[in-house]
């Protein structure tokens, strides 16, 4: 397809990666974190790691909503769906994220709740549409690309009238968790996480733009390439930051213009603040309570607030004991790390959520790269 | 989560929808997220919405930029003993 081909040249990708080559300096060493898990995904996939030098460290970032999602919030779906009758409609990605209990979305769905797997808000409007004598709530998760059209829904629910349509809203921020890697210890007293730059978003960046990173750059002096979802445009941007470390520069570059500009998506922006605002804190898996990290529905469209419709609170839950997703997320660990990894958890049977969704690390490394640790 | 692709518009309908065509086959989308799309353009589709047009002059500058840095590597890999 148009402008997907082209930048997964096998060749051209040789011809980049010889570069990388020649650029990095002896001696040297150079840690970059991928934030999102759509360039992780590329990265395993496409066997980037083997093309890099062996200074060149790709370090795997928390930007896998599924990933990122805590057992509490899932377990306010399976609530609605098992002990309040609703319709929960979802992305198919939370489905199997483990949950208490044993329970996933999916072995609710078994056990009788009414959960129903949608590609589109647009669809859950219809089932809404569809179903009037029946509660519908759609389980919003996702950072800043999934936002707007959760956004569009409520507006659309208010004007129609739609009235059993809810949202259970768990939408975060990404440069909230940027933030937090950060500020984490491991990056910034102790060094056992060494950060030299970030790819950054492809598709959260369309929406807000290139301008949030450009505190990253100055503030922290770290390097922040925009980086498109194919093999070609994570390559360019391992060199690119390759220079800005050797010319000692820390800029935000967008090797993705051609479709993220420096103040994104306006439109989208707006329709999101009219609709949502900040949360004062927000779990997350690995990070742990992020202040202002997520969005809520504004008191304006309370009514179509499952949270506030159903009274549900939010109930912190520890994960298994034996998974390292924490760590993981944070980029402490590697996926191989974990003793469960490729053992009990697999994608059959995640144990961890980072084992749930193709863009989590450890399903990457197990779908791709597995068999490369036996050597 | 955050999977998008492009896709070409060949129809703009009524109430910010359009039909894209993802390699063969077509299917509505949204408009309420993006303003001015006209029929030929390439626009990113997630989850049913239209996020953002493509570019395609900054798309030929990537590509060619890839081609040339991708020469210099091949001619230092050649160089290299």
């Amino acid at each position: 397809m148009k402008y997907i081909d082209e930048f997964r040249d096998g060749e051209l990708a040789k011809n980049l990666a010889a570069s990388i080559r020649a650029e990095v300096e002896p001696g040297r060493s150079y840690s970059f974190m991928e934030f999102c898990g759509g360039h992780t995904h590329a990265i395993s996939r496409y066997g980037l790691t083997d093309l890099l030098p062996p200074a060149v460290h790709m370090v795997h970032g928390p930007g896998c909503p599924v990933c990122v999602l805590p057992i509490g919030r899932v377990d306010m779906a399976i609530d609605l769906a098992l002990n309040h009758g609703v319709i929960l409609c979802t992305y198919g990605d939370t489905l199997r994220i483990p949950a208490s209990d044993g329970l996933s979305l999916m072995k609710a769905k078994a056990g009788g709740g009414d959960v129903r797997m949608v590609y589109s808000t647009i669809d859950a409007l219809q089932i809404a549409r569809d179903n009037p004598e029946r509660e519908v709530v759609f389980f919003a998760i996702g950072f800043e690309t999934t936002t707007p059209p959760t956004a569009v829904a409520i507006q659309q629910a208010e004007a129609e009238g739609l009235s059993n349509f809810s949202v259970l809203c768990c939408h975060v921020l990404t440069p909230s968790a940027i933030s937090n890697i950060l500020e984490s210890p491991e990056v910034r007293q102790w060094g056992t996480v060494p950060l030299d730059g970030f790819i950054g978003p492809a598709h959260v960046s369309t929406v807000i733009g290139s301008r949030p990173y450009e505190f990253f750059a100055e503030e922290y002096r770290k390097p922040v390439v925009i980086a498109g979802f194919e093999p070609l445009d994570v390559m360019q941007a391992i060199l690119m930051l390759v220079r800005q470390v050797n010319e000692g520069r820390a800029e935000v570059e967008n090797e993705f213009s051609r479709a993220v500009s420096r103040d994104g998506n306006l439109k989208a922006q707006d329709r999101v603040a009219e609709v949502f605002e900040l949360r004062r804190e927000f779990e997350w898996r690995g990070l742990s309570v992020v202040p202002y990290s997520a969005l809520k529905i504004r008191h304006k469209y309370a009514a179509f607030d499952a949270e506030r419709r159903f009274k549900l609170d939010y109930r912190s839950v520890p994960d298994n004991k034996a998974c390292d997703c924490g760590a993981i997320l944070r980029g402490v660990k590697k996926p191989q790390d974990c003793k469960l990894f490729g053992t009990v958890c697999t994608p059959e049977n995640p144990i961890g959520s980072c084992m749930v969704s193709s863009e989590g690390a450890c399903a990457a490394h197990y779908s791709y790269g597995r068999y490369k640790d036996m050597h | 989560m955050c999977l998008a692709i492009p896709v070409k518009v060949v129809e703009v309908g009524a109430g910010d929808t359009a039909i894209v065509d993802l390699g063969g086959v077509k299917k509505e989308i949204s408009l309420a997220l993006l303003a001015d799309v006209q029929v030929g353009d390439y626009v990113i589709l997630h989850v049913g919405y239209a996020l953002t047009k493509l570019d395609p002059e900054e798309a030929e500058k990537t590509l060619a930029l890839f081609a040339e840095l991708a020469e210099a590597g091949a001619l230092g890999a050649t160089a290299a003993p």
